[in-house]
């Protein structure tokens, strides 16, 4: 009987957690590259409307966005829709400098290349994003986008 | 005799590199911008008289106040609106109240017919974004059909899947998205 008994306890080896922080790290990498920093904090409700011939945008560094929504305060600044530039409200004649100022933090290289993109919430009337357009006409940023999300755009409601 | 070097505890390693993770993952965003782009026109100079187009080479697109449409005149509607633009863009039958169409010696397609027609776009201050992104989303929709259309023909790939840029620029201009926003004007009131 004596033959099955156990010969003192047993120890479980501990496991190795050397490679446990490289793992981690390749997360952290993969997350690092395919993500991008948020540039602005919103003060603005920005909910594109849904497109289904979008295309991605070629070049992020090239591109500075217009939010324009309905305040997310809308007990202090009201449910007007308003303009966003950089991390601020903003009205129509400020796109004016908003664009040189990214003009001159660009090469000369890639100033012809620069784009702006509208990032328009669905509800919100032509009217504002018009001027916005002639105001951009005016500086010469003719590369525009509208930001929209990936979706059904015939569905009627 | 050397001192043997003690190992170096890593075991807090993977908790330093999970912070910078959390950190990561809540400062940074996935999505990436998506959306229709569009070249706006130089600014208007008053002297220079806009040219003349012959109607027929125009496709109208107006978008009013409550969001209806009005397509070459008569009430359209959004789900229409694609079949109605291709059919303008290629003219199939040459009928006399569709486009022209020209030949041009384009590099890598040879010579080929482009349509003279363009597509007017007019919108209200009052039209929803929404509306708008939708309508140009239908005409967007007919120009990359037919570009894929004759993208496939000649290459025997779609139009988005050509990796060559001269091919890309060939296609394009054979197949131009010419669509012209009329100036901003005011129809039905001010909302």
């Amino acid at each position: 009987m004596a033959r099955f008994k156990k010969e003192g306890k047993r120890e479980i080896p501990a496991i190795n957690t050397g490679s446990m922080s490289d793992i981690i790290f390749m997360f952290l990498f993969f997350f690092m590259v395919i993500t991008n920093m948020r540039e602005a904090t919103l003060f603005v409700k920005v909910l594109p409307p849904q497109a289904t011939e979008i295309q991605k945008l070629e070049k992020k560094s090239l591109a500075s966005s217009v939010y324009v929504g309905e305040p997310m305060k809308s007990a202090m600044y009201g449910t007007e829709p308003r303009i966003q530039l950089n991390d601020q409200f903003a009205e129509v004649k400020d796109i004016r400098e908003f664009v040189e100022k990214e003009r001159a933090a660009r090469n000369e290289i890639d100033r012809p290349l620069l784009s702006t993109t509208l990032k328009v919430d669905g509800n919100v009337k032509m009217g504002i994003v018009t001027d916005i357009k002639q105001e951009l006409r005016q500086v010469g940023a003719f590369k525009i986008t509208y930001a929209t999300r990936r979706g059904k755009a015939k569905s009627d409601e | 005799m050397a001192k043997k070097i003690p190992e170096i505890n890593s075991g807090s390693m993977a908790d330093i590199s999970f912070l910078l993770l959390t950190f990561f993952l809540l400062t940074s965003s996935i999505n990436t911008d998506m959306g229709i782009s569009r070249k706006l026109p130089p600014p208007i100079d008053p002297s220079v008289k806009p040219p003349e187009i012959k109607k027929r080479n125009i496709f109208t697109v107006l978008v009013n106040a409550n969001d209806q449409l009005l397509v070459n005149g008569s009430l359209g509607d959004i789900s229409t609106l694609k079949t109605k633009t291709l059919e303008f863009l290629t003219n199939p039958s040459s009928d006399p109240n569709l486009p022209e169409k020209t030949i041009r010696y384009i590099d890598l397609l040879g010579n080929i017919e482009v349509s003279k027609g363009v597509i007017s776009l007019q919108n209200d201050r009052g039209t929803s974004y929404e509306m708008y992104i939708k309508v140009q989303n239908e005409l967007t929709a007919a120009v990359n059909e037919l570009r894929n259309k004759l993208s496939k023909e000649k290459f025997g790939k779609k139009f988005e899947d050509l990796k060559s840029e001269a091919k890309r620029e060939a296609i394009q201009k054979a197949i131009p998205i010419s669509i012209s926003e009329a100036e901003p004007k005011d129809v039905g009131g001010i909302k």
